[in-house]
């Protein structure tokens, strides 16, 4: 989960200062993007979102064999009814601990709502984001040079934004689901089938956005094929932040921050056991790209 | 007569010609008439009186004094010889006398009987009236003197009939031993033996003067008529042949029943019959040796001890194998007929002729299951028997014979039910029946009858839908009390569209505990089969959904519905009336409320006139998720080329990077 910027523990996380020029930085030192809270909570978005995905999809999908042999291998709807709250919770939980954090953070740092929202690494759209998509745009097209992305690129910032709505949208249709009686209430019976639609097609265009969409735009694009752990790993190699986010770069070596920001690469270990979660979570997301598909087109009725 | 003084004769005769007169033929002059007959018998009371006739020699003598006596007195003598009215003496030879010209009914009887068209055809061996009547000396068939005096009438018959006549000979009676036979029988025995004179003599059974053959259909003994021949004597036999008649069946069914005869041989009836008959131990005399075969090879060894145990224990062979006749050396070679079960067990033969397989078996095919091909021959027990096929727990087996699938009756079948005994036999009923041991519960004959199996297409066969809830309510009264005040019972809903009854949702065959998972899912289809639209609309909640995965746990159809007493929602006793609703969804969801209830069961965003809401919501979100995939797609897809020289560049970077480095190293 993207953030404003980061915070002075990964300063203390960074190695010592050995290293007085940026372009002399050895090797193993990398450029820290993400804190641990942030991984963390990346991580706890992966394994609720999918687990959502796969118990939700079972019930959308009810008319496939595929749904009805996932929904006995876990244990049956009730069970699957019972995990996918579960996993709910945990969504909810991280989705609040990271507005939590926003807070916390803006105040470890004294600054104001201003700077933060307003500041260069902003999470918020600003007209920079729209020239960078018009340059993007020209630069696919080959009429001009790869932009100069900051921090965030606007699709990054989508990506954000996308599941704050969706957190939202399915989260609020979700408790009405949840708890219909309740609901029912104060508003009416047949806004339970309203809610029904919108939570199932908004998780539909959830999924299928993730495990396509952002899946292709982090991962498998093919510089960075087959994964990017970054958002796990928490750095990335000084290099790739020049190329992928120079502005950041600049600002960072202006500022003369980056060695704040710099730490050593993560035990051999650590980086297999990320990639294989990693792995994990493209194959589940892959495969429920292909049933979604199956489901839609092949199997509809 | 004879006895009579001479003095005395002439006021005896006019006393007795007064009765008579008066009685017989008021209309007629008296005086003229004994004159006439006086005046005729100057001559012909002369006993030598007689005449070449066709060269022989015939008495012409009338005894006047017999005469006188007889029903005719009173007739003068040109009243049956009405030819001679007139005629000088000596009067030409008379022709016939025509007594149909008094007795019109019955000379016209005798014209249409067996003996009237012998004399038609001018057989010599033919009788006229005075062959049985005699001429001038009748006398009221009252009266014991008279030729055809019951007493009197077997002798009558008997001088044509008895054996070694002429007639008996040659004229193709059928019937041997005719007067022996009728005096040793227990209508002769009456007649001759005891005197009694309303004892049954031949005329009683072949009329008097309507003699017909038996195989005209207005003769008295016409197979048609015995019954009604018989009963003039033997009213209400019937009530003591129940078990063969049942009251007018006898003459309904007359060609399948047995009539009298048959039984009770003309001529030769016995009152005690059945009982002694043919004795059994004569057919085991041969029967009982068990390499007995018949002509066509087939085995005809019975068994003594199957008989003894079968529920024909107390039955006489010729009771069953009713055609022996005992005056024959083999008396079993009368019989040219397999056994007429149907004759005691007439109601069920009814039932049989009706079914399928009846109707089989007078088509004549193979596949016709006749009666002892279920119930066995000689060793036939009762259903309550458990060594019987037909006792409940053997029946699914026996109709396997041939209705298990690939056997003759189920090759014939080109209906819908498959696998019939197999599913059966998995069946509530099946498992019941076979694995419980319950035997009340249903089995073949149960729903199909044991006698009167009809397809399901007649109107008339139990398992007709219009018989199916009446036919399953037999056993499963409260169910039909329900179902018949259901929206689905015919007598609710009038309608042209088939109604379900209950085979449509619980199969015929195949029948499964409703609590059971699988028919509880199957179910929905079943309903489907009908409602398909709203049976659809059902699988797009989450009820149908959670169904549709396999689970039975959420509302199915009658769940909210009702099973049996499934009415319209609009009728107040519905259990989704507006005052009910509330109520069954509280089934499963405690402390639902009335805005609970609002949510839509059968909801559908396909539907914009009755859903708007849901057929916008759904399309708004469909347009977003397009609109956002076109988009991100487009995005992607013009990123990839780009994407892919980046990566091509990057190789190229870290190749150059590395062989910098390599150099470096090695310095």
């Amino acid at each position: 989960m993207p953030t404003q910027s980061t915070g002075p523990e990964v300063a203390r996380a960074a190695a010592p200062k050995q290293v007085s020029a940026p372009l002399a930085v050895p090797q193993e030192l990398e450029y820290v993007r993400f804190r641990p809270l942030h991984r963390v909570l990346h991580a706890c978005m992966v394994v609720s979102f999918i687990t959502l995905a796969v118990t939700g999809l079972s019930l959308k999908f009810s008319y496939t064999a595929w749904a009805a042999l996932l929904s006995h291998l876990l244990g049956g709807f009730q069970s699957a009814g019972f995990i996918h709250r579960s996993a709910a919770v945990l969504m909810f939980a991280t989705f609040f601990a990271h507005l939590g954090d926003v807070v916390r953070t803006k105040r470890r740092q004294r600054r104001s709502w201003r700077e933060v929202l307003l500041g260069p690494d902003t999470i918020l759209f600003t007209r920079r984001d729209f020239r960078e998509f018009l340059a993007t745009m020209k630069w696919f097209v080959g009429a001009g040079p790869r932009p100069q992305y900051g921090r965030w690129t606007y699709w990054e910032k989508f990506d954000y934004f996308a599941v704050f709505w969706g957190v939202f949208v399915i989260g609020a249709t979700g408790l009405t689901l949840w708890f219909p009686i309740f609901f029912t209430r104060f508003l009416p019976g047949w806004f339970i089938n309203v809610a029904t639609i919108i939570h199932s097609d908004e998780a539909l265009l959830a999924t299928g956005f993730i495990f396509t969409v952002h899946f292709f735009n982090t991962h498998l694009r093919p510089e960075r094929f087959p994964m990017d752990i970054t958002v796990f790993t928490g750095q990335m190699p000084l290099a790739e932040l020049r190329r992928d986010k120079p502005r950041e770069y600049e600002r960072m070596l202006a500022s003369g921050e980056l060695e704040e920001h710099l730490a050593p690469q993560h035990p051999e270990i650590v980086l297999r056991t990320i990639r294989v979660f990693g792995s994990i979570a493209l194959g589940v997301g892959f495969a429920i790209v292909v049933w979604i598909i199956y489901a839609m087109v092949f199997a509809y009725r | 007569m004879g006895v009579v003084p001479p003095s005395c004769r002439f006021a005896l005769v006019t006393a007795v010609l007064w009765c008579s007169t008066i009685t017989v033929l008021p209309g007629r002059a008296q005086a003229p008439t004994t004159a006439d007959a006086a005046d005729c018998l100057v001559c012909h009371g002369e006993k030598g009186l007689s005449a070449k006739r066709g060269g022989r020699t015939v008495s012409l003598y009338v005894d006047g004094k017999r005469f006188a006596g007889s029903v005719h007195a009173a007739v003068s003598c040109t009243g049956c010889h009405a030819d001679l009215e007139g005629k000088d003496i000596p009067h030409p030879t008379p022709a016939r006398v025509n007594c149909g010209a008094c007795h019109e009914e019955e000379f016209k009887e005798h014209s249409r009987s067996l003996h009237g068209r012998a004399v038609a055809r001018g057989d010599p061996l033919a009788p006229r009236c005075v062959d049985c009547h005699g001429n001038h000396d009748i006398v009221p068939v009252g009266d014991s003197r008279s030729a055809v005096a019951p007493l009197r009438v077997p002798f009558v018959c008997g001088q044509c009939h008895r054996e070694g006549t002429p007639v008996q000979k040659n004229r193709g009676i059928a019937q041997h031993n005719i007067i022996e036979n009728y005096s040793e029988s227990i209508h002769g025995e009456g007649l001759l033996r005891k005197g009694l004179v309303v004892a049954p003599n031949c005329a009683s059974c072949h009329t008097a003067h309507s003699i017909l053959p038996h195989t005209d259909p207005a003769s008295s003994i016409a197979r048609g008529n015995i019954a009604k021949t018989c009963t003039k004597c033997h009213a209400e036999i019937e009530m003591v042949h129940r078990r063969t008649i049942r009251g007018e069946l006898w003459e309904k069914q007359r060609n399948v029943l047995p009539a009298c005869v048959d039984c009770h041989q003309p001529h030769k009836i016995r009152n005690v019959f059945y009982p002694q008959g043919m004795a059994d131990a004569d057919c085991q005399s041969c029967h009982g040796d068990p390499r007995l075969r018949a002509a066509d090879g087939r085995p005809v060894y019975v068994r003594a001890s199957e008989l003894a145990g079968s529920q024909h224990a107390k039955v006489a062979c010729s009771q069953c194998h009713s055609e022996v006749n005992a005056s024959h050396a083999r008396p079993c070679d009368a019989i040219t007929h397999k056994v007429d079960c149907s004759s005691c067990h007439a109601e069920i033969g009814q039932e049989y002729q009706r079914s399928t397989h009846g109707q089989l078996l007078a088509r004549s095919s193979p596949n016709a299951p006749s009666c002892e091909e279920c119930h066995g021959t000689h060793q036939v027990l009762s259903k309550h028997d458990p060594k019987s096929p037909t006792f409940p727990t053997n029946v699914p087996d026996l109709c396997a014979g041939c209705h298990r699938e690939g056997e003759k009756a189920a090759v014939r079948y080109q209906g819908r039910e498959r696998q019939i005994i197999r599913r059966y036999t998995e069946s509530i009923h099946g498992k019941g029946l076979l694995q419980s041991g319950l035997t009340v519960t249903a089995t073949c004959t149960s729903c199909h009858t044991a006698h009167r199996e009809l397809p399901a297409s007649d109107p008339e066969s139990t398992v007709n839908p219009q018989n199916v809830p009446s036919t399953c309510g037999a056993c499963h009264h409260g169910i039909q009390e329900q179902f018949v005040k259901s929206v689905h019972s015919a007598a609710v809903t009038k309608t042209s569209e088939p109604l379900p009854v209950c085979s449509d949702c619980h199969s015929a065959h195949a029948i499964q505990r409703a609590d059971q998972d699988q028919f509880k899912l199957e179910i929905m289809t079943k309903c489907g089969h009908c409602h398909a639209a709203i049976a659809q609309t059902y699988f797009d909640t989450y009820h149908g959904k959670v169904s549709r995965l396999g689970y039975t746990q959420t509302a199915k159809c009658y769940d909210c519905h009702g099973a049996h007493d499934i009415l319209r929602v609009a009728d107040p006793r519905s259990h989704l009336s507006r005052a009910n609703v509330v109520a069954t969804c509280q089934h499963c969801h405690a402390g639902a409320t009335r805005r609970f209830a609002g949510y839509l069961t059968h909801a559908t965003h396909h539907d914009p006139r009755k859903y708007p809401f849901l057929f916008w919501t759904f399309w708004a979100m469909t347009v977003l998720l397009i609109g956002t995939f076109i988009v991100s797609g487009v995005h992607t897809l013009l990123w990839l080329p780009r994407a892919v020289q980046m990566r091509r560049e990057l190789r190229l970077e870290r190749s150059r990077e590395e062989a910098n480095g390599g150099a470096t190293g090695s310095a």
